[in-house]
């Protein structure tokens, strides 16, 4: 127990160390170029406690949250997922499109919005995990590619007359209507900007991963397929299979990266919705050492620091 | 057991009284050496007996509870390896450090460069090289990058990095285990010369007759403290070995037979193919008794391993029937396979033994991940699985501080112990045991033969496969040989002699 305290503090110093190397070197080259690091840093503070900047920030963290740990999934057991990138992106358009189709009560109609997004997300890595159990092709080459395919899929799709709309000022998916909405909540007070709702979807994604990885036999086959195949594979692990299904839950949690914004904010797939999250994740999860409570702390000082 | 120290000039090293604990074990307690200049000596010992944890100590690594070091008869403190290296003593390390993609000069130098202003000084240094491996025989080139050398010749950079250094007492740390037969009779010769020129050597090892064979004096170091020292030329590697474990050496040897004519493991006709197409295993029959040993002789790649892993269904097989206590198990996955009783003992326990960077408890889940304790339908019982690795560590003497440390921090008998603990759990039906005893010492290699036995008397049916033809003879009770993926005899134990059984292995009887 004691040990593992102490692997906890190594851990938070090393992080503040690095935090405030950054710090030290960012003065010493604002001080280089004539600019006071005391005046920049004051003002990143008073920009920071301001509440609408935190919530901004807790926002953004949500989002970037989300993305960590699909990465991190496929982390775990040796598997480095590229391609969440293209895996949320085309997952939020296909969501978003569905969404905006459909009519469906309130209620049902989030958690449909949700289940597309997870499957496309799957459905996308789930090729590179085909490819690496057939074909032997390294997951890191396959999903980088898919990045770009998933690009021009979009760009084919979303278009006047198929999946977009042109609105006054840009092109965008037919909205969602309220019914499949979910409304921010006023979690930091004197704050303009709400939270998004799906931020407990994100919290509730974190715990699950954590209990998969650390309490469930499911988990400690991937954390063992991910440290030695070998060793994995002789005590009953499906190697092949295993990296089919850590690729499939990876997807999953890719696909919903986008969800926050697209049901709390967005309400459609615009050229407005963000891209890149899905690299921003790699930087986070290795930052958070793939552990879900690192991995939230990371999310927030990225957020942050992004805002 | 102090020797008396030579009356005309201080011992190199003495150690006196040197005790060290770690949390929860004392690696070494009251230790008392004394090492004459000049001299090979050989400080040997189990694994996990305390060897390494004394070598470290010596050479400034960590600093002792209690006790002192003597260097020359000036008692001395090492507050790290530095200080080690100035008082003259070198560490050649198990597991050798050096940069692949460096020469052996650049490997050499490294860290202790002869500058000339700002630049290595190339000239002087391989003058020193060279004068060094001239003397000892080392026999180096200094200009071959250390990625095109072997093991042996790694060994000797290694060496001579040392003396480089000005080192005049050499630490080597089990420096035949990496080393085949004639390397170590290279090595012996380079060892010789170092003596010849009044350098120090301690030698640390568990193979007893390469102890006797090389060195001038043995201290016999057991579960952390000194318990005797013997004069090679009047010792025998049996004397030894007793004073190593504190007992009488254990001989693999079964009493009564315990077989029945329950047929548990049943493979007929089994052939599989390799990569190439070839033919790995032909037309293999094979039947294992309850309470029966089976072992299964033969020169290493001629398709023991294959064996193994077809029966575990680790690889597909190109024709045959397995039966596993009457249920035909030839198309199973080797997760059933393992839940309906094969336990393994795998021949390379760092590859299909062991997570090395996970704890204990996790490494005795491994294996048996959808049996209790360790799991409650689809999730862990982690208290249960820890409380069982603690079960096993007590039952099996596994030599650990604890159950939290990671399987990579224990030495190679007692990870071997904590294997054959795990696979012996959960009751059994038939046990693969690939060189079981292969790296571990005397006294875990009895351990592991007297749980053989009492598993045996229990019921268990064994494939043993084994290079040691004592243990194959010793613990089979039906004995085949194997030779390029056929079965081309079977001997009878009770009479084969290792001669014997050795040529059968090589085909020269047919």
């Amino acid at each position: 127990m004691r040990d593992r305290v102490n692997q906890l503090l190594l851990g938070l110093v090393a992080v503040l160390v690095a935090l405030l190397v950054a710090l030290g070197i960012t003065a010493i080259v604002l001080e280089v170029t004539h600019h006071s690091a005391w005046n920049t840093y004051k003002q990143m503070y008073t920009f920071g406690t301001n509440a609408s900047n935190i919530a901004g920030a807790i926002n953004a963290a949500t989002t970037y949250y989300l993305s960590a740990v699909a990465v991190a999934i496929g982390f775990r057991m040796n598997l480095f997922n590229i391609g969440v990138d293209g895996q949320y992106q085309i997952a939020a358009l296909l969501a978003a499109a569905f969404g905006g189709a459909v009519a469906l009560p309130s209620g049902l109609h989030q958690v449909a919005i949700i289940l597309v997004a997870m499957l496309v997300g799957s459905a996308w890595a789930g090729i590179v995990g085909l490819l690496k159990v057939t074909r032997g092709v390294s997951e890191v080459i396959s999903s980088i590619m898919l990045n770009f395919i998933a690009t021009a899929v979009i760009a084919y799709l979303f278009v006047p007359g198929k999946l977009g709309h042109l609105t006054s000022e840009s092109l965008a998916t037919t909205p969602i209507k309220s019914s499949g909405q979910v409304g921010g909540i006023s979690l930091i007070p004197h704050s303009t900007v709400k939270v998004y709702g799906l931020i407990f979807l994100a919290v509730a994604v974190g715990v699950g991963f954590q209990f998969l990885i650390s309490r469930t036999r499911f988990g400690f086959d991937l954390r063992a397929t991910g440290r030695s195949a070998s060793a994995a594979q002789a005590s009953g692990v499906n190697v092949k299979r295993m990296v089919l299904v850590a690729m499939l839950l990876s997807g999953a949690v890719a696909g919903l990266v986008n969800m926050p914004v697209l049901l709390g904010e967005a309400h459609n797939y615009s050229l407005s919705t963000p891209s890149g999250i899905g690299f921003t994740g790699i930087a986070i999860a290795l930052l958070g050492r793939n552990n879900p409570v690192g991995i939230a702390f990371a999310a927030l000082l990225w957020g942050f620091l992004d805002t | 057991m102090e020797t008396p120290a030579a009356p005309d000039a201080a011992p190199a090293v003495v150690l006196r009284g040197i005790t060290k604990r770690y949390p929860g074990v004392v690696a070494n307690s009251d230790i008392n050496i004394s090492v004459q200049r000049g001299h090979v000596h050989a400080i040997v010992g189990e694994n996990g007996a305390g060897k390494s944890t004394l070598m470290k100590t010596l050479y400034g690594m960590h600093k002792p509870d209690e006790g002192e070091i003597e260097i020359d008869g000036v008692p001395v403190t090492f507050s790290s390896p530095a200080d080690a290296i100035k008082a003259g003593i070198g560490m050649v390390h198990q597991h050798f450090m050096l940069a692949d993609n460096l020469t052996v000069l650049e490997n050499i130098v490294l860290g202790a460069e002869p500058r000339r202003g700002l630049r290595l000084d190339k000239k002087t240094a391989r003058a020193k090289i060279m004068q060094i491996s001239d003397a000892y025989g080392l026999d180096l080139e200094p200009d071959v990058l250390v990625e095109e050398l072997g093991v042996g010749d790694r060994q000797r950079v290694e060496i001579c990095k040392v003396l480089f250094r000005g080192a005049k007492i050499l630490i080597l740390d089990e420096p035949t285990a990496v080393l085949v037969p004639q390397e170590v009779d290279e090595l012996f010769g380079n060892l010789r010369d170092l003596k010849a020129e009044g350098l120090t050597v301690l030698f640390i090892s568990h193979k007893l007759d390469e102890v006797l064979a090389v060195s001038d004096e043995i201290t016999v170091i057991r579960r952390g403290t000194t318990v005797g020292s013997a004069d090679p030329k009047t010792t025998s590697a049996r004397a030894l070995a007793e004073l190593m474990v504190g007992s009488q050496l254990p001989v693999p040897e079964l009493r009564e037979s315990t077989v029945t004519d329950v047929e548990q493991l049943k493979i007929e006709g089994l052939s599989l193919h390799g990569s190439d197409g070839r033919a790995v295993l032909d037309d293999i029959n094979l039947t294992i008794h309850r309470g029966e040993i089976v072992g299964i002789g033969g020169v290493e790649g001629n398709g023991q391993a294959e064996l193994v892993e077809a029966i575990l269904g680790l690889r597909p097989i190109a024709g045959g029937k397995i039966t596993l206590a009457g249920v035909d198990i030839t198309t199973w996955h080797t997760r059933p396979r393992r839940e309906a009783g094969i336990g393994y003992i795998p021949e390379d326990r760092h590859r299909q033994g062991l997570l090395l960077d996970a704890p204990l408890w996790e490494n005795r889940i491994l294996g048996h991940q959808t049996e209790r304790p360790n799991v409650r339908g689809p999730f862990l019982d982690i208290p249960a699985a820890k409380k069982d690795t603690r079960r096993i560590v007590e039952e099996y003497d596994v030599r650990t501080p604890g159950i939290d440390v990671t399987a990579g921090s224990l030495s190679g008998g007692n990870q071997q112990k904590l294997i054959v603990g795990r696979e012996m759990s959960g009751s059994p039906a038939v046990l693969i045991a690939s060189h079981p005893t292969r790296g571990v010492d005397v006294g875990a290699q009895a351990a592991i033969w007297d749980h053989l036995r009492n598993a045996r008397a229990a019921g268990l049916a064994v494939l043993l496969i084994s290079a040691d033809l004592d243990e194959l003879i010793g613990m089979s009770d039906t004995l085949h040989v194997i030779l390029r993926g056929r079965f081309v005899a079977q001997v009878d134990p009770r009479t084969v002699t290792p001669v014997e059984l050795g040529a059968a292995m090589t085909g020269a009887r047919s």
